[in-house]
């Protein structure tokens, strides 16, 4: 009988954290080809539809751009908060405060020449994010309170604002509809290119996504934060103000994933709508986890995940093969990738038992 | 007052799924492992369940269909997060995510339906014990969760060798392990515990109240189950008294909409009193909260 043990490296693998995403990714195609072949699909052609197609079509490239945008910034706001050991599972709440700020402003904003308005919704959101995430943070700083179940628990009560609001003072007064007033055309994000939904909510992603790899990993304030994230008595030992820098994480992230809810407004849909995220903020925690908990790393999770996102959409409509593949994959992947990056610090001792 | 009575009778009914789901959570956390996965095991017990019942007419076997569905997602997350020690908010996320998308994908695959189902099966039928009518006229499994299954949890974690292991072996898994108990098969024998509880929760749902399965069906109620158990401090019974009021509060608002006057209160607000209440109950105890010692920490033998 051979048993196996895990016995710490004496120091992480430098190329496992190449290597091992890779392999990820490979033993993800493997076992969602046995979901694909259970289907009575062929497994390579799927394939084939879902990472390469949307790369030869002009559409469903941008189209994967637009995917991308909300979880470019849910996956940012997760890696601000994780990299300094606030773990915000709120994303989704946030997201939808965020929605909630500038579906709120968005159709009042007449007057208002566009880059303004477009730029006061994105403000709205940010504004909104923070918001929903100052109670934890306040909780966790002053009071010491777990943030995991407080920040979890306000993405439902978030979703059920939304219906309230929807169902209630916001209720479409013209159609009936749950869903709120139009925003203005002066705060619709401006398309990108023509014949697109890509828009400018693409162009903030990005630069939200730079800012804070820029001050996460290049900043005085982002290696304070990620002292803190290491070790919270080291970085109180070494003088550093950890609830201060928490809270500035906590919020930052907050307001990150808020401008999401306001990009998705703003560029997408034009108003607040029941199941407007759809558990987009929870993507960023797979986008953040999957890409090292590292902006750049997240930035390319982002990407692949919409990828995966648009591409079987695709492969729905050329083989009929349910678009949820899509979801089967990104859950495998999440698995798989946490299961082999422990490899980076872990090494496999096979022993045998007499 | 048979408006009263008709409350009760669904706050039974509607604490069932809630009261299995977060005692097989209470189990696993008791262990030190915290499931995230509990949304997705719900969801792929309740789809599970109705999919084995469709094809075999049988609930009985749908219902099995739905425990083994629990055991073997719960086997997934501990060979993640005990055999290999990965971070357990992470890898409950991904198993929602995965068994969530692996149901709605049979479900499209193997029934073709999308999301307004017209597939139906046979329920289990409410029983009337004694010939007592109102607010005792509920299913079978709701008997069996209040009478059976909470009090042998109860006991069994209490009471027993097996349930004193596991709360050792989230309390101080090295203690535990020197005392000669064996961690991993002991956090396994919890999660497996869990995970079918969980998933005959969804079940529930889907072959005794609705008798069809919807996209979406449970709706987060699994995360209702994780504040259930924060709400009671990690033991079955105060987890119970939870689901009970949460239940009584969504069956009396789903009533009151019913009656005329009443379409204008903002109910959503009244819904969302019970995640509220769970953080301030987190406030009011703050840091006396009684987490499990080794709450979300992973066993390696050094």
């Amino acid at each position: 009988m051979i048993s196996f043990r895990l016995a710490p490296r004496v120091r992480p693998w430098r190329a496992g954290a190449v290597v091992l995403p890779l392999l990820a990714i490979l033993v993800t195609l493997i076992l969602s080809a046995g979901v694909v072949l259970a289907d009575g699909a062929n497994p390579l052609r799927v394939f084939v539809e879902i990472f390469i197609e949307p790369f030869r079509s002009r559409y469903s490239f941008l189209e994967t751009l637009v995917s991308a945008t909300p979880i470019l910034l849910t996956g940012t706001a997760v890696t601000i908060a994780f990299r300094s050991g606030y773990y915000n599972i709120g994303a989704e709440g946030q997201l939808l405060a965020g929605a909630i700020g500038a579906a709120g402003i968005g159709p009042h904003l007449g007057s208002w020449p566009a880059p303004a308005a477009v730029a006061a919704m994105t403000l709205a959101g940010l504004v909104g994010g923070m918001a929903w995430a100052l109670v934890p943070a306040l909780l966790r700083t002053k009071l010491n309170i777990d943030e995991v179940v407080t920040t979890l628990l306000l993405n439902p009560t978030a979703t059920l604002l939304v219906n309230g609001l929807l169902n209630g003072p916001w209720r479409n007064p013209e159609t009936g509809f749950n869903e709120s007033p139009r925003i203005v055309a002066a705060a619709e994000f401006p398309e990108i290119f023509a014949r697109s939904r890509l828009n400018f909510g693409f162009v903030v992603a990005v630069v939200v996504l730079v800012l804070a790899g820029l001050v996460m990993h290049r900043s005085v304030l982002g290696i304070k934060c990620q002292a803190v994230g290491m070790s919270r008595d080291g970085a109180r030992f070494a003088g550093l103000p950890v609830e201060g820098l928490l809270l500035r994480a906590a919020l930052a992230s907050g307001g990150v994933a808020g401008v999401a809810g306001a990009c998705l407004v703003g560029g997408i849909q034009y108003r607040l709508t029941e199941g407007i995220s759809g558990g987009l903020g929870y993507t960023g925690i797979i986008v953040s986890t999957l890409g090292g908990i590292h902006i750049v790393g997240a930035a390319c999770a982002a990407l692949l995940l919409a990828l995966v996102n648009v591409g079987s959409s695709s492969a729905n409509r050329v083989f009929g093969i349910p678009a949820q593949l899509g979801d089967v994959i990104a859950g495998i992947l999440l698995m798989t990738t946490v299961a082999l990056l422990l490899f980076r610090k872990y090494r496999v001792v096979l022993k045998r038992k007499s | 007052m048979s408006f009263f009575i008709d409350v009760l009778a669904a706050m039974f009914r509607v604490s069932t799924p809630l009261a299995l789901g977060a005692s097989g959570e209470v189990v696993t956390e008791r262990s030190g492992v915290l499931n995230l996965g509990i949304e997705g095991t719900m969801y792929a017990g309740a789809f599970f369940g109705f999919y084995a019942a469709y094809q075999t007419d049988s609930r009985w076997i749908g219902l099995a269909a739905a425990l083994l569905v629990g055991a073997l997602a719960s086997t997934l997350l501990g060979l993640l997060t005990v055999t290999l020690g990965v971070n357990q908010h992470t890898a409950g996320l991904g198993l929602t995510l995965f068994l969530v998308g692996l149901s709605e994908f049979v479900n499209r695959a193997a029934l073709g339906t999308g999301s307004g189902s017209s597939l139906k099966v046979r329920t289990f039928s409410e029983l009337r014990p004694f010939g007592l009518g109102g607010v005792f006229v509920q299913y079978g499994l709701t008997y069996f969760t209040l009478l059976v299954v909470i009090p042998v949890l109860w006991w069994m974690l209490g009471h027993t060798n097996f349930g004193l292991a596991i709360t050792a072996v989230g309390e101080n898994p090295e203690a535990a392990d020197v005392a000669g108990i064996n961690v991993r098969r002991t956090r396994y024998f919890a999660l497996i515990i869990g995970g079918m509880l969980m998933a005959a929760g969804g079940a529930f749902i889907t072959l005794a109240t609705l008798g069809t399965f919807t996209i979406d069906i449970i709706a987060g109620r699994g995360w209702v189950c994780l504040a259930l158990v924060i709400f009671g401090r990690w033991s079955v019974v105060r987890s119970l008294i939870g689901a009970f009021i949460f239940a009584f509060v969504y069956a009396l608002q789903f009533r009151l909409r019913l009656l005329s006057g009443w379409e204008d209160v903002p109910f959503e607000l009244l819904l969302a009193l019970p995640y509220l209440a769970t953080i301030v109950a987190l406030v009011l105890s703050g840091r006396n909260a009684p987490y499990p010692g080794a709450y979300l920490k992973a066993f390696r033998r050094s």
